[in-house]
């Protein structure tokens, strides 16, 4: 097959993936929109006019790149292992699975979907951030890379979720007992140095945290982490997780009996 | 040039059930062929094997000439399939269903639009282009797939029970939809439980078993084999037949009486010893269709050979 093939197929997949979000948009994003603002007022504005200042930074400054990389992280997420998972349970990823399609482009186009929605949720977070805070931008490279990477990342491991679910429960355990947890200890809401050394150790090992430090870094300038590493390790993680979504995909786990 | 050519085809489940037994099949280009089973015969795990969407354990497929082990990307592109089971977004548009689908086989969007009306105008769904899916009829489903299998332009167009659950009326717009596809040189190979849309429609059939073929021949041929039909013939009320020479019959009620016709016995002889009786002959017709009785007769005798599970 062709590239232009290919082109149009990853186009049309990528388009109806969008449109699929933006159908349902009150379900996909209003409801971000909505939790994040709660968190600017509580956390930033109630609780964190007496936190004082977090790395140099009022709190509220702190914990913006944070609440935004935390809505790009759930919304991929969602949107991949969601919309994957219901065209299995609907038997139209038929559709895809019948064409010449091939696998690499049904990941690209799954991902492309995920990624678009964390972008536009993160995009939207941001706008209302600017009600709370003056956002200053250190880097803008870094801060669009890292999101795109985490987008990405984020949106294969729906897709992976979604690959082995064999219910609409098994779609939500992963980001309810995995997700969130680390999410919440990536750093979003403290800065690493505030935790002994142990924990601090302990805490490197939670990809989340070179997330959140190398976007917060893109917007304050300050990261506990060194920026090298945070984008090594994102990009591997997302070349691992590609080849193990592609991996499945070929053999037809959960597709094909 | 064949169509399709199948060797050795084998597929075992998980859980050890052997769904298809070193199947061999061959079909040629521009034919219209029907494959005839018992519900888990093997039939959908053949057409699974086929479009790619059940892995086989053993054997070879090709589709047009091109090895789905080596080729499955061209083979896919030659084929249409319209399955059982509806498998479409039940949130999506009609005409965006076919359109996507389109788009899966790189067709640019003018092009999947253009394409999309032609086969949505000929197959009557133009109207509910913009309806969502799941509010389409269930013939309307069904159209829907034919729609979405074609847009394409496959060479082969596969359909698993097309017309199961369809009213009578939409059944042979259906027949003649296919008929004139198949005259425009689409070789389509179609299985169903309506034997009488097969011999209408199929010039060629295979019988499949068990996971295996137990037939595979002619429309014309096989209905060859036929020994005898049973023919049920309405009489006046308070018909008292006193019998009919050289032929088997039963009187089912006072004014219904049902004959056995051997091949080489003629029907006439049966009207003439009736009316030598004063007994007129209302309206005849088949008690059942003539290549279910075939039908069912090759399946009984699969079922008795050594190691059949009954």
């Amino acid at each position: 097959m062709n590239m232009r093939v290919n082109w149009v197929a990853l186009k049309t997949l990528y388009v109806k993936e969008c449109a699929r979000y933006l159908r349902i948009w009150v379900q996909t994003l209003v409801p971000p929109v909505i939790t994040m603002s709660l968190y600017f007022v509580i956390f930033g504005n109630l609780i964190g006019s007496r936190v004082g200042e977090m790395g140099g930074f009022s709190y509220m400054e702190f914990i913006v790149p944070g609440l935004i990389m935390m809505a790009v992280i759930t919304n991929s997420y969602a949107n991949v292992a969601s919309s994957f998972y219901s065209t299995k349970f609907q038997r139209n990823v038929e559709e895809l699975l019948v064409a010449p399609v091939p696998n690499y482009i049904i990941v690209l186009g799954y991902m492309g979907g995920g990624v678009s929605r964390g972008v536009m949720v993160g995009i939207m977070v941001t706008i209302i951030s600017m009600f709370f805070v003056d956002i200053q931008i250190h880097n803008i490279a870094v801060i669009i890379s890292m999101v795109l990477l985490t987008s990405m990342l984020f949106s294969l491991g729906g897709l992976i979720n979604a690959i082995f679910a064999n219910s609409f429960d098994d779609i939500s355990i992963i980001p309810t007992f995995v997700l969130t947890p680390l999410t919440y200890l990536g750093g979003v809401f403290y800065s690493m140095s505030l935790l002994p050394e142990f924990w601090q150790n302990v805490s490197k090992i939670n990809p989340i945290i070179y997330m959140v430090n190398a976007f917060r870094y893109g917007f304050l300038g300050v990261s506990d982490i060194s920026l090298f590493n945070a984008f090594g390790i994102v990009s591997l993680f997302v070349v691992i997780l590609f080849s193990i979504a592609l991996t499945l995909i070929n053999k037809g786990v959960g597709l094909r009996s | 040039m064949k169509a399709l050519e199948i060797t050795g085809l084998k597929k075992v489940y998980k859980g050890g059930v052997e769904a298809v037994k070193g199947l061999d099949l061959s079909v040629e280009e521009g034919d219209f062929f029907a494959l005839l089973g018992p519900n888990g015969a093997g039939k959908s795990t053949t057409i699974g094997v086929i479009s790619s969407l059940v892995n086989k354990t053993q054997g070879k497929v090709e589709v047009f000439g091109y090895d789905i082990d080596t080729q499955l990307e061209l083979a896919k592109s030659q084929l249409g399939l319209v399955p059982q089971e509806f498998n479409f977004n039940q949130f999506e548009s009609v005409i965006q269903i076919v359109i996507n689908q389109a788009g899966y086989y790189g067709i640019e969007r003018n092009l999947a639009k253009e394409r999309a009306e032609k086969y949505l105008r000929q197959l009557d769904l133009w109207d509910k282009r913009n309806e969502k899916s799941r509010h389409l009829s269930g013939g309307m489903k069904r159209r829907l797939m034919i729609a979405r299998a074609l847009v394409h332009h496959p060479k082969i167009l596969i359909l698993d029970e097309p017309t199961a659950g369809v009213d009578i009326e939409l059944r042979r717009s259906m027949w003649t939809f296919l008929q004139d596809l198949n005259k425009e040189g689409v070789t389509i190979i179609l299985t169903t439980h309506y034997l009488e849309e097969a011999e209408m429609l199929c010039r060629n059939i295979a019988i499949i078993d068990k996971g295996i073929i137990v037939e595979n021949t002619s429309m014309k041929q096989l209905l060859k084999k036929i020994e005898k039909e049973t023919f049920v013939l309405d009489l006046p009320a308070n018909s008292e037949v006193s019998g009919l020479n050289g032929f088997e019959y039963r009187m089912i009620d006072d004014h219904t009486i049902e004959v056995d016709v051997a091949k080489k016995q003629s029907i006439n002889s049966i009207f003439a010893q009736l009316s030598e009786q004063g007994i007129d002959v209302l309206s005849m017709r088949n008690k059942s269709n003539r290549l279910e009785e075939l039908f069912v007769g090759l399946v009984n005798q699969n079922q008795q050979k050594p190691g059949a599970i009954s």
